[in-house]
This record gives C-alpha cells, sequence and structure tokens, in this order.
C-alpha cells in the first residue's frame, strides 16, 4: 500500500488545520482504503476524523433528524431515534454493503464520496437533506455534482448531515447481488410541502425524476407510475444491467416504494 | 512511524507501526497471526474478518493505526484452555468447510451475528453472511452448523 501520514484531529478545528497538499479525511475508510490500495488514490496524509466528538451524535426532532457525519451505517440502522423518526433510513442503512462494511463505514463518507450507485445521496436528494460542514449548510439539490463529485472545496469537512422528517417514505432497492450497490435505487419521500423521489445507480449522478414527482403528486398511488414513460437516454449501461432495463426496473421500485410507504 | 497499544486476544501489544499497514498484514506478519487470512484483498470476500472492539470488520481494510487502544478478537483467541468455541464445535460437526480457506472469517462473522442476534432465522443468517464468500460453495453446512451454534450460545 502506497505510504501516506496518518494523524489524528480531536476536533474540526484540528481536522482542518492538519489537511494541507494532497490531504484526504479518513472516517472508515470504506472506499478510501481501497482506493488507495488499488492505486485509484494516492494521498500524503490521512487525517483520522473518528475521534472528533461532535461528529458522532444523532439528533431527532419533529421537524428533522441530523446525524453526525461519522455515524456508522450499522448506527444508524439500530439507532432507535433514526427508526421513530425516519424508518426507512434506517432500513437503507441496513441494506448497505455487508455487515463488516456498515461496522466502519460511515454516512459523512458515503456522502463525500458520492459513488454513482450508494444510498445515502438518494436518502439526502428524497429528504431534503441540508449538508452540515465546517463553513456553510449546502442544500442536497446543490451538493451531488457528478460521478464521485460534491460542491465540497478542498479541506472542507461534513460534520452532520439533517434530514427532513417525512409524512411517510420508503427506499426500494434492485442490488448488485454481489456488491449490494444499487443497480437501480428508488426513494420516495411525501414531505409536508412537496413529493421527492431520488434515484441512484442509474445515471453518473443520483438525481431527481420529476416525472414521477409529478405523477405522485397528482396520485399517491402505484398506478399513477404505469403510464409514465421513462426514457433510458444517458442511463448506465453495463455488465449488471442495460439502460433500457434500468429504465423499466426504475419504475419497477418506484411501485415497489409507494406501495411500502 | 507511530506507537500503537492494542489488546490482540486478550494480551496487550505495544508496538511501533508504519502509518500505512493494515490489519491483515499486521497480525500475519508481525504477530504470526496467520488464522487470519487474506483471499480478495479488497474487503469483498470476508476471509481477513476479526473483531474490532466486539464488532466484525474486514482487516483487509483496516488500518493499524485505526486499532489504537481497542480490543482485536482472532479466529486464534476464541478457543480456551484447548477447548474450542461452540462456534468452531458446530463448523466441525456440520463440516461447514471444505477447503477451509474461508472458514476463519466465516466463524468470526457468524459469533459477531449471534452476538446481535441470538436466535437468526435462516433467511437472517444468509443476509448476515453476505460479506464472506466460500468458493466451495458450502453454504447449506455453513448455515447449519451457524443454526445449530445459535440454540447452543
Amino acid at each position: 500500500m502506497k505510504s501516506f501520514n496518518y494523524k489524528t484531529a480531536t476536533s474540526t478545528k484540528e481536522a482542518i488545520k492538519l489537511f494541507s497538499g494532497r490531504s484526504a479525511f479518513l472516517a472508515g475508510g470504506m472506499t478510501l482504503l481501497p482506493a488507495i490500495k488499488l492505486r485509484l488514490a494516492a494521498y500524503s496524509d490521512l487525517i483520522n476524523i473518528k475521534k472528533i466528538k461532535g461528529l458522532s451524535g444523532i439528533r431527532a426532532s419533529s421537524k428533522s433528524l441530523k446525524i453526525g457525519s461519522a455515524i456508522t451505517h450499522a448506527a444508524v440502522a439500530s439507532s432507535k431515534e433514526v427508526i421513530k423518526s425516519i424508518p426507512s433510513l434506517a432500513l437503507l442503512a441496513d441494506g448497505i454493503g455487508d455487515p463488516q462494511v456498515r461496522n466502519r463505514g460511515t454516512i459523512g463518507g458515503s456522502i463525500a464520496n458520492n459513488d454513482p450507485a450508494a444510498d445515502y445521496p438518494a436518502a439526502c436528494l428524497a429528504l431534503n437533506a441540508t449538508i452540515h460542514t465546517n463553513k456553510r449548510k449546502i442544500p442536497a439539490d446543490k451538493f451531488f455534482k457528478g460521478m464521485f463529485e460534491t460542491d465540497l472545496k478542498k479541506g472542507e469537512l461534513i460534520e452532520a448531515i439533517e434530514f427532513e422528517v417525512p409524512e411517510k417514505s420508503s427506499y426500494t432497492k434492485f442490488p448488485n447481488p454481489a456488491s449490494r450497490y444499487a443497480i437501480v435505487g428508488v426513494y420516495i419521500a411525501k414531505l409536508k410541502k412537496e413529493i421527492r423521489v431520488a434515484v441512484t445507480g442509474v445515471e453518473s449522478c443520483v438525481f431527481r425524476c420529476k416525472k414521477i414527482e409529478k405523477a405522485l403528486t397528482d396520485n399517491f398511488s402505484e398506478s399513477s407510475i404505469d403510464n409514465i414513460n421513462i426514457s433510458s437516454n444517458g442511463f448506465n449501461s453495463d455488465i449488471h444491467a442495460s439502460a433500457e432495463y434500468r429504465a423499466h426496473i426504475i419504475k419497477v421500485m418506484a411501485k415497489k416504494a409507494v406501495s411500502t410507504c | 512511524m507511530a506507537n500503537v497499544n492494542i489488546k490482540i486476544n486478550g494480551k496487550k501489544i505495544s508496538k511501533e507501526i508504519s502509518d500505512n499497514i493494515l490489519l491483515s498484514d499486521f497480525l500475519r506478519d508481525k504477530l504470526l497471526l496467520t488464522g487470519t487470512h487474506i483471499g480478495c484483498d479488497t474487503s469483498q470476500c470476508g476471509a481477513c474478518v476479526v473483531h474490532l472492539n466486539g464488532n466484525s470488520v474486514k482487516s483487509c481494510t483496516t488500518l493499524v493505526a485505526d486499532c489504537d487502544g481497542c480490543e482485536v478478537t482472532t479466529i486464534e483467541g476464541l478457543s480456551s484452555n484447548g477447548k474450542m468455541h461452540v462456534m468452531q464445535e458446530s463448523f466441525k460437526k456440520h463440516h461447514g468447510l471444505q477447503c477451509g480457506f474461508c472458514t476463519p472469517g466465516m466463524v468470526m462473522s457468524a459469533i459477531d451475528l449471534l452476538q446481535k442476534n441470538k436466535n437468526p432465522n435462516e433467511q437472517e443468517i444468509r443476509d448476515w453472511l453476505e460479506g464472506n464468500i466460500c468458493r466451495c460453495t458450502g453454504y447449506q453446512n455453513i448455515v447449519a452448523a451457524v443454526k445449530d451454534a445459535a440454540s447452543k450460545m
């Protein structure tokens, strides 16, 4: 494994101070370490942020659920606050990767990485999340920029993700049977003011499917999805699924999500 | 280089390590605990699963530097006074292994499951073992072994 300096920060301030040149923040490392091992990435310093106390709380109110960025998927999946406030989010966390990945991987890491097939970005878009960093608050709609690309600037650290508590919501995923990444994942949330539908695994970046949002706003039922025409133009096409197949599965997953909302 | 203090299989260890050494390599090459296997080395196969503070993790994707102040249990740490752990006994009894390469990881994962779910059904066992791959495809007996161990633990 390519060499780097390992440093531990105990506060956000310290983490930012330690950040220089080709550094990366290290949380669970479930993507970062394999990327370094495979020589897809190289850094001079890894800054461990797991010991920063402020990044590991879960706070629920009637309107929002705020999850610290260094919270593991396993902790989200088993959190009483999350299960009570947004059960679909706990279920999503419980379906990421495998138990060992869930024991290490974190919500902040997943969002900062913005893998095109990751689950959490869909939750952020559907649940109108706000990404809190050490510098600012970024609405999810402006956060996910492209494949593995976000609005984060160099040395900017995610501190927490604040989700709007929906009236009802559901996430349904058609997983790759080996990796459990989404071949297609659809998150539907009926929020106080709007219905949001986020799709992951289908394009180079998570996106909102406005067609399904409109159909469900007119009539929140499975049947209203039947007549929607989803174009496969620009969709991912690989050995796991063709673009046309993904377009078809979006509707299947959306209907399932509506029925389990 | 940094100094880390780790409790491994109940024994306190203080060692100077390089910043980029992985737990799997450290266990095998520095401590000669070769029961932890390295299969894919990309955190997919689960042969390298150990417990970190009681939770199962893939040691091929864990930095030793991250384990400072933690407790690690490997397959070598399961038996006591020469007596196998219930899960190990159960794997033996049900022939939950063929070539045996995936077995240490399977056993460590399965024990973590029973810590969190005392009486898992077959589907829950299969779901939990998602991150452990047996290329002999001997899953039937592995599931039977975990089920039997659950009734005894």
